[in-house]
């Protein structure tokens, strides 16, 4: 297995490059600059100032390996838009913020989603199966801005000690993370729904019933575990996006995140910025992708990790 | 397996517990008078020179204060400086600074250091956005484009009191302008000693009457009442903190929810909400801006006036800022905005008259007889598809719609709308790749010239290159005195002149609608400024 690991630890190191060289030629072929402002706008003398402090009056190619240079170094510059912070130190501060929203996004939906989908499956066509599938229904489709709106003007208005937006304590994160939670709850209860279905009318489940299994080890040891896979296979994208945030629910609710960095970054043509987040990005998906592989085996042992077998 | 899955769980539960953890509360306010409010966006520097707008100056006008200040009721009066002689020829200043003024280390304030901040705004390798606005100062511009050398701008400290600027050609305006963040000065043995000062409140040195006691980036940003003040007297409040919340709606909840004392950037359709109800809570502030529409002149039939003559004149634009806007817009008679005043005191705008007509049947008229000019039928112009572009923005396309349906019943045009992104509308300006693209501006001081300089022919804001001769004379004729008689007498023939060119239509003048908590007093006004807060008081 380590042997496999390391490969796609080599792999991911040329998929970073291409992902840079093509974030590199798109962002410089969109029109516009990190110096230009909605309200205010700068003569030209002042810009090409500001072009000769940023580096951006130099070939394309020069810049180019300059950040490649800088990339490896794991430096990803001055931020244009911000004379206070570099890159890093952007990264650095927002990462933790929408991290550990998305970290209790992911738990609730952890815990919710899959039971949801369990019990759906266990009473098909009856009450419980309609409600949850109502449920997953509203979080597969009520986009995330209408459901952060929502919790703040029926929860967060009406409960005190629950704030509207901002950030800093426990009680910030409860919304926020009920809003992130939905859509891949949702997702989750309806994949476990279906591959329940299939698993149930399997023989083997038959099989351990006939030997008078008890109901609940049927569903638990067998069952549940045999229907969970799908949902593994889904969890490294979904990982991966709860825990560099949202822009949406962090421009509600007024969190100091990464998530919002993906938008306005690119809004600004803060080409620095662009860089560092995309590549940050791409190396918590990487990871997160080879982290479910490895899951993988830890919860079917007939599944092995070997060159040929993927 | 079961047991593998709850340890990842509680792993997860463990992580995030720690993360959040980690974050802290603030207590109450302790019974101390702090203003609370939201700061639309996160500075990008608290640095004056590098400050790009009002999401910096809100806070930089709190903490720092030039040579000129605006007092508590909106007036211009002298800061940091206790007195000024101006020369005859109105190109000298001669400032001299108060007696114990202070740092907020204890340093002393100097000339010094105004001669050293005016200096480093203008470094061109520090690359200041607004340094242009220095550029009155003689030899400023040489040096900020590198054709000429720091020594030969004309700022000079003559002695620890007294500070001695050289304009480039008379400016009236220039005491206003020293009281522009640009110009505030910051400390010289903090700056040299540590370039990254501006940082970290713990090493931010201020001269205003407030302190930055504290800056969490995208969150929170508070400040203190600085106790070396001269005028610390005058302050009642003890600190000022800001939210940093982008979205509109959620700031508006906050204020709804009590959150705070007052809030600027309120969403259009609240604003037009509380007019309605006609809340008290709702203060429709003056602002210096105009709102427009650029007709590129090198398209046929824009290139002929009485062609955006009609297009003007079929705009209905009490309409548009009654049922539209909302936001207490006035509709537009000309380009220089209300709130400007005269050599008599008396506004700007009255002196000149309503220089917009409305009015279908003429403007149909003129639009027959410009189009017939340029050998065209309206059937030719419907068949060109000519394009009005905007920049993406809710408010934005609901105006340009009311535009097109307006031509479209007056004068039997059909115009498309398209919308883009503002940095691609730049481009395509600058390009000359459209045929009517929305404008505006909001002027950095209070005289005329700051809307009229714009189609000044080697302005660089003249998206429509306008170009008149006797348009430029006047402004080189208002330029060259400081008696406001003469200036401003230039300066209504020049509106009058370019409003009977029309090179853009105007179509209102901007507000700054903003709210106030019952029991806030004290907050003004200040047209080019966003309402000043330094000398609130909180009696509820």
């Amino acid at each position: 297995m380590s042997k496999y690991v390391i490969k796609r630890l080599a792999m991911a190191i040329v998929t970073l490059w291409v992902i840079i060289t093509i974030t590199f030629i798109l962002m410089h072929s969109v029109p516009g600059d990190p110096f230009a402002n909605e309200n205010k706008r700068i003569p030209e003398a002042v810009y090409q100032n500001l072009l000769k402090k940023y580096g951006l009056d130099k070939p394309y190619s020069q810049q180019y390996l300059m950040y490649l240079k800088n990339i490896a170094r794991g430096d990803f510059g001055e931020s244009m838009k911000s004379n206070t912070e570099t890159v890093n130190e952007m990264i650095a501060r927002g990462f933790p913020v929408s991290a550990s929203l998305g970290l209790q996004a992911l738990l609730i939906a952890l815990i919710f989603g899959p039971a949801l989908g369990a019990i759906a499956a266990l009473y098909q066509n009856k009450f419980p199966d309609y409600i949850s599938m109502i449920i997953s229904i509203i979080g597969v489709s009520v986009p995330s801005f209408v459901m952060g709106t929502f919790l703040i003007q029926f929860v967060a208005r009406k409960v005190n000690w629950i704030p509207i937006g901002g950030w800093g304590e426990w009680r910030h994160t409860l919304l926020p993370s009920i809003a992130l939670a939905m859509m891949p709850l949702a997702q989750m209860a309806r994949l476990m729904r279906s591959s329940m279905l299939e698993v149930i009318g399997q023989d083997y489940i038959k099989t351990a019933k006939s030997k008078g299994i008890s109901k609940s080890a049927v569903i638990l040891k067998h069952s549940v575990r045999n229907a969970i896979l799908p949902i593994v296979s889904i969890l490294g994208t979904t990982i991966s996006n709860l825990l560099v945030g949202s822009f949406v629910i962090e421009k509600i609710f007024g969190i100091p995140g990464l998530g919002m960095f993906f938008t306005t970054s690119i809004y600004n043509r803060d080409y620095t910025l662009i860089m560092g987040i995309t590549v940050f990005y791409a190396i918590i998906l990487i990871l997160m992708l080879l982290f479910v592989d490895v899951a993988y085996t830890l919860i079917d042992p007939r599944i092995r990790l070997t060159e040929e077998g993927r | 397996m079961k047991k593998k899955l709850s340890v990842l769980l509680s792993i997860i539960l463990l992580v995030s517990m720690l993360f959040t953890g980690c974050s802290n509360s603030d207590g109450g306010t302790g019974g101390k008078k702090i203003l609370r409010s939201n700061n639309s966006s996160e500075p990008g520097s608290l640095d004056p020179p590098l400050a790009q707008g009002t999401h910096e100056s809100w806070i930089l006008e709190n903490v720092f204060e030039g040579l000129m200040t605006f007092d508590e009721k909106g007036e211009l009066v002298p800061g940091m400086a206790e007195d000024y002689e101006i020369s005859e020829d109105g190109l000298t200043y001669t400032f001299t600074l108060r007696d114990g003024i202070k740092w907020s280390n204890g340093d002393p304030v100097t000339a010094e250091d105004f001669e050293f901040s005016w200096k480093r705004a203008l470094d061109p390798e520090l690359a200041a956005d607004y340094a242009h606005i220095l550029y009155y100062i003689e030899g400023a511009e040489a040096y900020n484009t590198g054709e000429g050398s720091r020594d030969d701008v004309a700022v000079k400290a003559l002695d620890e009191k007294t500070l001695e600027v050289t304009l480039e050609s008379p400016t009236a305006y220039f005491l206003e302008l020293t009281a522009f963040y640009t110009y505030f000065p910051v400390n010289k043995k903090v700056v040299e000693s540590n370039p990254d000062w501006a940082k970290k409140p713990e090493t931010h040195v201020s001269n205003g009457p407030f302190k930055l006691v504290k800056w969490e980036h995208n969150a929170k940003i508070a400040m203190e009442k600085n106790d070396l003040y001269y005028n610390a007297d005058k302050i009642k409040l003890d600190g000022i903190e800001l939210d940093i919340i982008e979205d509109q709606n959620t700031a508006w909840q906050k204020y709804e929810g009590g959150e705070y004392d007052i809030l600027v950037d309120i969403p259009t359709s609240v604003v037009a909400q509380l007019q309605a109800e006609n809340d008290p809570q709702l203060h429709i502030g003056p602002q210096v801006g105009t709102y427009y529409y650029n007709v590129n002149p090198d398209v046929k039939p824009f290139n002929n006036v009485k062609v955006r003559k009609a297009l003007s004149m079929a705009l209905d634009r009490e309409t548009i800022v009654k049922d539209i806007t909302q936001g207490g817009q006035i509709a537009a008679e000309g380009v220089v905005p209300y709130g400007l005043k005269d050599e008599n005191g008396k506004e700007f705008r009255d002196g000149v008259g309503n220089l917009i007509e409305y009015n279908p049947e003429k403007a149909k008229e003129l639009l027959e007889e410009g189009l017939a000019e340029e050998g065209m039928t309206i059937e030719d112009f419907n068949n060109s598809n000519f394009v009005l572009l905007y920049n993406t923005s809710e408010s934005h396309k609901k105006i340009a719609q009311a535009v097109q349906e307006m031509w479209r019943t007056a004068l039997g045009i059909e115009i498309g709308l398209e919308n883009v992104e503002f940095q691609v509308k730049l481009d395509r300006e600058k390009a000359g790749d459209y045929d009517i693209s929305r404008g505006g501006w909001i002027g950095d001081f209070m005289d005329p010239m700051t809307i009229l300089e714009l189609w000044w022919s080697k302005s660089a804001f003249n998206d429509v290159n306008y170009n008149n001769p006797e348009y430029d004379a006047l402004l080189d004729e208002a330029k060259s005195t400081i008696d406001q008689n003469i200036r401003m007498e230039a300066m209504r023939k020049a509106e009058k002149m370019v409003m009977e060119d029309m090179p853009v239509i105007p179509v209102y003048f901007y507000t700054q609608p903003y709210v106030l908590r019952d029991g806030v007093e004290g907050v003004v006004k200040v047209p080019i400024r966003y309402p000043v807060i330094t000398y609130a008081d909180i009696t509820k």
